[in-house]
């Protein structure tokens, strides 16, 4: 494989990364506050169709991008009234919100545009430019290092450098303030966190909703950044794949974005079997491609590469007197 | 809070939590400018008006049995089954490879045969992340939803390069033949006189061989075998000791460990029985009616079981109340999806609406009905 090639398929990789990425912070907030998610792909969704739907609308992507995480925050307080205020099962109200937003998707882009569940394609003002990071045609000229910058860190919508910009916004936050400390321990001991008096109830909520702006970001992402609109289904799973980048990660933010990194190049491989095939020589299935990142979860999960331990009060409602 | 009687508990609050759902389906039907009531009556009468119509609600209902017994049996153990879909799929490989195997003479041999393949391929992709629980702790909802990724994956990669037979374009396996065809309703004697085409004199309308002409309905024999599944489950589940101890497991890990109860064999069993039950919906589908092995096969049939079995209460009874329901469900949003300009779509929300509300909210309508339960206080302190 040339330069040129790797350098390609390392611009799809950080492409591609991105809305796992987002969804995997997305889901490392509310997990570390000990609420299970698996609805981030439902709520990707729905902000990727409301995002599509009111960027086409209104012609500005920046409404639309208000719109997603608008979408996307309405089911994050779904989940929490579900799993927090009314102490239901965490992972089957995600798993019922996945389903109602795979179907009210369809349903509502269906009404406002009538293309068979699809929103209008968007053009110009209604989706993410590329933007060229300063001097990244004068430094093309740098052995190595300067095609690098300028193909694949340069030429990404807005939303590519604020998702790694969150990577460590989030571990400053987790690990460096009050908030992150108290959050953490609501996740592995949520008696202590109340017995010093302060709100697990509304520790979680926070979480949860920082978890649905995050998905909104991801889902906008999807449509208005890496696609020109939304289509049924658009997420393709890549909410599960975020869950199981976070399991990789064993819950650690710059893991998430090692993670997310990997699977977002196996994504990036899957669109090229013609250049796994000059690489490795053998003709690589593109489903074993695609089975991959789920593979290495469940490797991940079986304790073979280091132990992945979740939040210890992950899953549990707290009840604050028995 | 107010603990509700027996009753309550059981039939109250999954209809009030049907209700609920209804209700949400209503209010996002008006907010698309779509009528209800319409909406209402186009499905029950396209799922239940005519014996045509109840060939499509039994045939769904049918698959929804085996995934609801599934999603039930494993969660008695408290074990959340959500790899229904993949382990569907594989029951779905397993039939195929069955039926594929030999010339068979007989359907009901093929059908003997492409049970046991159906199960055994279904319990066997559930092996797997039952042993990862059982022995390593790995969460069995990631796992198992890992799964259902990875067999649609591998079905995909055997459609399109092994099973397909060679000059085929679609990615399917080759016909089964034609001794491995299941009696569809209309080929069974008695019940098909339900299913006979009538001419403009209200006669019975005759084929040129003189035999009466019936309409095709995909409801076929599978429908009783899981009838049976359901008496088999709760024979299973309340009449033998390994019922027993699946159920103390899932009440409480320590006493069942404490009563010398196997932790790992509960897990391993329990899942085992969950992925052939799911595994078998795939004689209704793959051998009753495409009678070819097709991508995603179980069509989502693996999901709705966790909503059967929510709304079924976990008990075989309600699981086969809670799949004819979601078979009406099915057939009636199909039939929107033809009549109407209202997506088929509206289906998926209504059953994401009903796990919302049976599974996840079912404390909420606890604590609404709790109101009208109250004891009468006036005789305490």
């Amino acid at each position: 494989m040339d330069y040129a090639t790797l350098l390609q398929m390392l611009d799809a990789t950080l492409r591609l990364a991105t809305p796992l990425l987002l969804a995997c912070l997305a889901g490392l907030y509310s997990e570390r506050a000990g609420v299970f998610d698996i609805g981030l792909e439902g709520k990707m969704l729905m902000a990727a169709m409301s995002s599509a739907a009111v960027a086409a609308l209104t012609g500005s992507v920046w409404v639309g991008l208000l719109a997603g995480i608008g979408g996307s925050l309405l089911f994050a307080l779904v989940h929490g009234v579900a799993s927090i205020t009314f102490r239901g099962n965490q992972l089957i109200a995600g798993v019922a919100l996945n389903f109602v937003a795979s179907g009210v998707t369809v349903l509502i882009a269906q009404d406002l545009f009538q293309q068979g569940g699809r929103t209008a394609a968007l053009t110009g003002a209604a989706r993410f430019a590329q933007i060229d990071l300063p001097f990244a045609e004068s430094l093309r000229a740098v052995p190595i290092l300067g095609p690098f910058y300028a193909e694949v860190l340069s030429g990404h919508t807005i939303l590519v450098y604020v998702a790694l910009l969150l990577v460590p916004l989030t571990w400053w936050v987790l690990f460096r303030t009050r908030f992150g400390l108290r959050l953490r321990a609501v996740g592995e001991n949520p008696a202590s966190v109340d017995t010093a008096g302060v709100s697990v109830v509304r520790l979680r909520y926070t979480a949860v909703l920082i978890t649905g702006v995050l998905c909104g970001l991801a889902g906008a992402y999807m449509a208005t950044g890496l696609q020109a609109g939304f289509g049924r289904e658009m997420t393709a799973g890549r909410g599960y794949i975020a869950l199981a980048a976070l399991i990789f990660a064993k819950w650690r933010p710059w893991y998430c974005l090692y993670a997310t990194l990997l699977f977002g190049f196996l994504q990036a491989l899957a669109l090229r079997p013609d250049v796994i095939e000059r690489v490795v020589g053998v003709n690589v299935p593109i489903p074993a491609l695609d089975a991959l990142p789920y593979i290495l979860t469940v490797v991940v999960l079986a304790g073979l590469v280091g132990k992945a331990t979740p939040p210890r009060a992950g899953g549990e409602a707290y009840v604050k007197e028995r | 809070m107010t603990k509700l009687p027996t009753w309550a508990d059981v039939v109250l609050v999954p209809l009030i939590s049907l209700l609920l759902a209804a209700i949400v389906s209503a209010v996002v039907l008006l907010s698309i400018g779509q009528s209800p009531m319409e909406a209402l009556s186009v499905m029950v009468e396209g799922s239940v008006g005519s014996a045509y119509a109840w060939g499509y609600t039994l045939y769904y209902a049918t698959s929804f049995i085996f995934t609801g017994l599934a999603v039930t049996v494993a969660f008695h153990g408290s074990l959340f089954n959500i790899g229904g879909e993949g382990q569907a799929q594989l029951g779905g490989l397993g039939v195929a490879l069955v039926c594929l195997a030999l010339p068979w003479p007989h359907w009901t041999l093929a059908l003997m045969a492409a049970m046991i393949g159906a199960a055994v391929f279904g319990a066997a992709w559930a092996a797997i992340p039952a042993w990862l629980q059982a022995k390593r702790g790995s969460h069995i909802v990631i796992t198992t939803i890992m799964f259902n990724y990875i067999a649609a994956a591998l079905l995909i990669y055997l459609l399109v390069n092994v099973l397909r037979p060679d000059g085929q374009m679609d990615p399917a396996s080759a016909r089964f033949p034609e001794g491995a065809k299941l009696p569809q309703f209309a080929d069974i004697p008695l019940l098909q006189n339900l299913f006979a085409k009538y001419g403009p004199d209200g006669a019975v309308k005759l084929g040129k061989d003189g035999l009466a002409v019936y309409e095709q309905v995909p409801a076929n024999v599978t429908f009783f075998i899981a009838v049976a599944a359901c008496f088999a489950v709760w024979a299973l589940m309340w009449r033998t000791r390994l019922g027993y101890e699946i159920r103390a497991f899932g009440k409480s890990e320590k006493a069942a460990r404490y009563a010398g109860i196997s932790p790992f064999k509960i897990i391993m069993v329990a899942m085992l029985i969950s992925g052939a039950l799911s595994g078998m919906m795939a004689i209704n589908n793959v051998m009753g009616e495409s009678e070819r092995l097709l991508q995603n096969s179980a069509e989502g049939a693996g999901f709705i079981g966790i909503a059967v079995a929510l709304m079924g209460r976990n008990h075989p009874a309600g699981v086969f109340l809670a799949a004819i329901l979601f078979g009406i469900l099915y057939q009636g949003g199909a039939e929107l999806g033809l009549w109407t300009s209202i997506p088929i779509e509206l289906r998926t929300v209504v059953q994401g609406l009903v796990i919302l509300f049976t599974g996840a909210l079912d404390q909420m309508v606890r604590m609404m009905l709790g109101v009208f339960f109250r004891p009468n206080r006036k005789g305490a302190a």
